[in-house]
């Protein structure tokens, strides 16, 4: 198998490699905390955490912080795997055609 | 698809990664100026013991509260510092001072400190004053240690040296006073120097 079939395509989008990247090294973030760092707009932003949870890649969380709805994400195992995956992936052909 | 493409993503990964959980904003200037304070502060110390209370210092008196005081203002001051000029350089990196990053950064920073601190005070109180000096050297190392995670990676090998001089405090307590100094002191002059010329310059 070349390593080329290990790119992910769903993660092969600016906005979702940023919604990833940020959930592997925090526990979880929320919609703010997401749009602020990736700088999308709100219905950008949920179209691509919709499609990222479809994938089962990411958990998503409703919940009140007082009266204020607040959505939270973080990453499922599942996602998590198909991440390093990815990496490895794009490391792996940065390192050949070097 | 090229090359260019995937190192670009390499790196927005690893921006993402570092942006969204480390506050880096740290300013070295507040290093510098923490450090100026400390030998500020110990040089007052110095001359009041050494000139009232013939070159010791005893738990009573006012000699010892006076050195008490100067060790909080020298805190103080050096918390102040730190907190404006902080300020001053996240705005300048268009970041924020109050998110996610920097409340974990102060979280894992009060921890150990807190602890060290409450601990000097309770076995002062007790009368055991010798270990004081590199007690405080060795909380502090650790909480720069633990602070490393969240912030810039550097300030870890910081918290070693305090650590490394905390020990030798513990071990031979006479020198106390003057691992205090090089360590808050000196250490924090040299660190906040090249801090401040490695991030601060652009």
């Amino acid at each position: 198998m070349s390593i080329i079939n290990n790119i992910n395509k769903l993660f092969d989008h600016r906005i979702r490699l940023g919604i990833m990247s940020v959930l592997m090294v925090n526990e979880y973030a929320d919609f703010n905390m997401l749009k602020e760092l990736l700088g999308a707009t709100d219905g950008n932003l949920a179209s691509h955490t919709k499609a990222l949870e479809k994938a089962e890649y990411i958990k998503v969380e409703k919940q009140f912080i007082g009266r204020k709805p607040n959505t939270r994400y973080s990453t499922t195992k599942l996602g998590r795997a198909a991440f390093k995956k990815h990496i490895d992936a794009l490391e792996a052909i940065i390192k050949k055609q070097k | 698809m090229k090359s260019k493409d995937y190192l670009k993503d390499i790196s927005e990964i690893k921006n993402m990664m570092n942006k969204s959980s480390r506050f880096i904003s740290l300013s070295g200037l507040s290093g510098i100026l923490a450090g100026v304070y400390a030998l500020i502060g110990a040089a007052i110390a110095y001359s009041l013991v050494i000139s009232y209370s013939y070159g010791r210092l005893t738990l009573d008196g006012w000699v010892f509260e006076t050195c008490l005081f100067i060790l909080f203002m020298v805190a103080f001051l050096s918390i102040l510092t730190g907190i404006f000029l902080t300020t001053r350089k996240a705005k300048k990196d268009g970041s924020k001072i109050w998110d996610s990053t920097s409340r974990r950064l102060v979280f894992n920073f009060l921890v150990p400190l807190a602890v060290g601190g409450l601990y000097i005070l309770i076995i002062l109180s007790q009368g055991k004053y010798g270990q004081s000096g590199g007690l405080m050297l060795i909380f502090y190392g650790l909480a720069l240690v633990n602070a490393s995670k969240y912030s810039i990676g550097d300030i870890q090998y910081l918290g070693y040296i305090q650590i490394i001089l905390g020990l030798i405090g513990a071990w031979k307590p006479g020198y106390g006073f003057w691992l205090w100094v090089l360590g808050f002191g000196i250490m924090h002059i040299v660190y906040g120097t090249w801090m401040h010329f490695k991030y601060d310059r652009n």
